[in-house]
């Protein structure tokens, strides 16, 4: 199967008065068609960077990134995105907002038939009924789910989510996760997840990147292999504890906390 | 119990206004002023009958010079508000240049304006209320730009969207509300403008030039009714913004609770 998403030896810096930052150090990751990575990793050790090579709106300084075989150059309208900051445009309805993709990337789609697949995104995420509605009148989450249709919308071959559940509560994150399944079953794409919580990358993933400190490299790979849909109790099974551990214990490394010869790749 | 907030809403400000005009008057009966000296309210419904031709002619000069002047400070505010939010060099260039043209008070440059431009008095009135208003116009708008999250222009740039696009799909309807806020005071500062050329210039026109010739007779009546008769002008054009701001950028507003 070839790979949908191909990142090989990328290396970048970021100028500053200081002379060069480099964040990035030799990455290498590969994800497969309708495959789902999630991206794990001390702070501030440029993963947010990774997403923004991914969806060509940086190029690295070495290395290359491919997307479908082909080289990212620039951006491309098969990516969608979701940031931790829904930016909703507060003067649109949701179902407006969750439009706004449409409004940029040539769509085959008539106005109605754009109209009734926002419709059914939202009623996919849980938010039907709230169509008309501001964002101002939404809460955090249902804020996130709004987003995640917006990303979606154009039906990118590329979901790039960039810690998208990272400023919501405990249960309403456990809630968008099994909408994340659900949204995956009817709508696949290939999804690239960073993330902070060792628990959502494994339950969401079907692998998981460890990147090292800064500057971030590849350090380890987790593959989380399923035996059909996933629910919430699987996180509470010997296997994740498991999954878990080494996960943390890869991040500790990644700290320089912990010694570096049990990393492997 | 709607019914009685409305009554409310409207009888508390009205006696408010009565309670003030009864006290100006009352100061003006015991102190025993003659009209040469301070006029009371009851001296103004004649002082308007008198001029009221005066103050149809006059208030529409002021008006109109007013609201073009306005118009040019928006138009050049948003350009130059744009220049320096969407460029950072821009930005470092011009706003020490833009702080001390507004540092400078408008009063000073009248003089100098009417000099340049002698006997041309709509075009300089004009320009004096568009110099004083367009500069919180200009800062509102460039620093609602500079301040958009990365994350907006990253949703449609990640698509392919233009440096246009983004401007008119995202940027400039989330400035708005901020554009507003800086229109309302732009136009009271336009009224100053006008206001100030109008009486500092020798045979000039307008409110202002009503209110001078009030001056140099010593009617206060009259220098009063102008007063009113300006504050009325302000505060149509004040709530035509706001009305203005409901349609355009009504969105900002929250529910209550």
């Amino acid at each position: 199967m070839q790979n949908l998403i191909e990142i090989k030896g990328v290396r970048h810096a970021y100028r500053t008065d200081a002379g060069p930052l480099p964040v990035l150090d030799g990455l290498e990751i590969s994800v497969a068609e309708g495959g789902f990575v999630a991206v794990v990793g001390p702070s501030g050790c440029g993963k947010s960077t990774l997403t923004r090579l991914i969806a060509g709106l940086m190029k690295p300084d070495e290395g290359e990134v491919w997307l479908h075989g082909e080289r990212v150059k620039g951006p491309r309208s098969t990516v969608g995105m979701a940031f931790q900051n829904p930016v909703l445009l507060e003067w649109r309805s949701i179902l407006k907002n969750v439009l706004l993709p449409l409004e940029i990337v040539p769509s085959k789609l008539s106005k109605r038939q754009a109209e009734e697949r926002a419709r059914f995104l939202l009623s996919l995420v849980g938010l039907e009924g709230f169509e008309d509605k501001r964002p101002s009148e939404l809460s955090g989450g249902m804020r996130q789910r709004a987003s995640l249709c917006r990303a979606l919308i154009h039906q990118p071959d590329v979901l790039i989510l960039d810690e998208p559940f990272g400023a919501l509560d405990a249960f309403t994150r456990e809630d968008l996760w099994q909408t994340m399944h659900r949204v995956k079953e009817r709508e696949p794409f290939t999804g690239v997840l960073i993330t902070h919580d060792l628990r959502e990358s494994i339950f969401l993933a079907d692998q998981v990147v460890v990147l090292s400190g800064r500057p971030a490299r590849t350090q380890y790979v987790l593959d989380i292999p399923s035996e059909g849909p996933r629910t919430l109790e699987d996180l509470y099974t010997p296997v994740a504890a498991e999954q878990l551990n080494i996960l943390r214990h890869q991040i500790q490394i990644a700290q320089g906390r912990a010694p570096a010869e049990e990393a492997r790749i | 119990m709607t019914g009685w907030k409305t009554v409310r809403g409207i009888a508390v400000p009205l006696i408010a206004v009565v309670i003030f005009l009864a006290f100006w008057e009352w100061l003006v009966w015991f102190n025993g002023w003659p009209k040469f000296k301070m006029a009371a309210p009851s001296d103004l419904p004649p002082a308007f009958e008198r001029h009221w031709n005066l103050f149809l002619t006059m208030g529409w000069q002021t008006l109109w010079r007013t609201v073009l002047g306005l118009l040019l400070a928006v138009l050049f505010g948003t350009l130059l508000g744009m220049i320096m939010g969407f460029s950072r060099l821009m930005r470092d260039a011009l706003y020490p240049l833009l702080v001390g043209f507004n540092a400078i008070p408008k009063a000073t440059v009248v003089p100098i304006v009417a000099l340049m431009f002698v006997g041309q008095h709509d075009f300089n009135t004009v320009l004096l209320a568009f110099m004083i208003s367009f500069f919180p116009i200009a800062v509102s708008v460039s620093i609602g730009l500079s301040t958009l999250e990365p994350e907006y222009r990253d949703i449609l740039r990640s698509l392919g969207a233009s440096q246009a696009t983004i401007f008119w799909k995202i940027a400039l309807p989330k400035t708005l509300p901020e554009f507003f806020g800086a229109l309302k005071v732009a136009v009271t500062l336009a009224f100053i403008g006008t206001n100030l050329m109008e009486i500092v210039s020798p045979h000039g026109r307008g409110l202002g030039a009503l209110f001078d010739s009030g001056r140099t007779n010593s009617d206060f009546p009259l220098m009063f009714a102008v007063l009113i008769a300006l504050a009325f002008l302000g505060i149509v054009l004040y709530y035509i913004v706001v009305a203005l701001e409901k349609i355009f950028a009504g969105w900002a507003e929250r529910a209550p609770g």
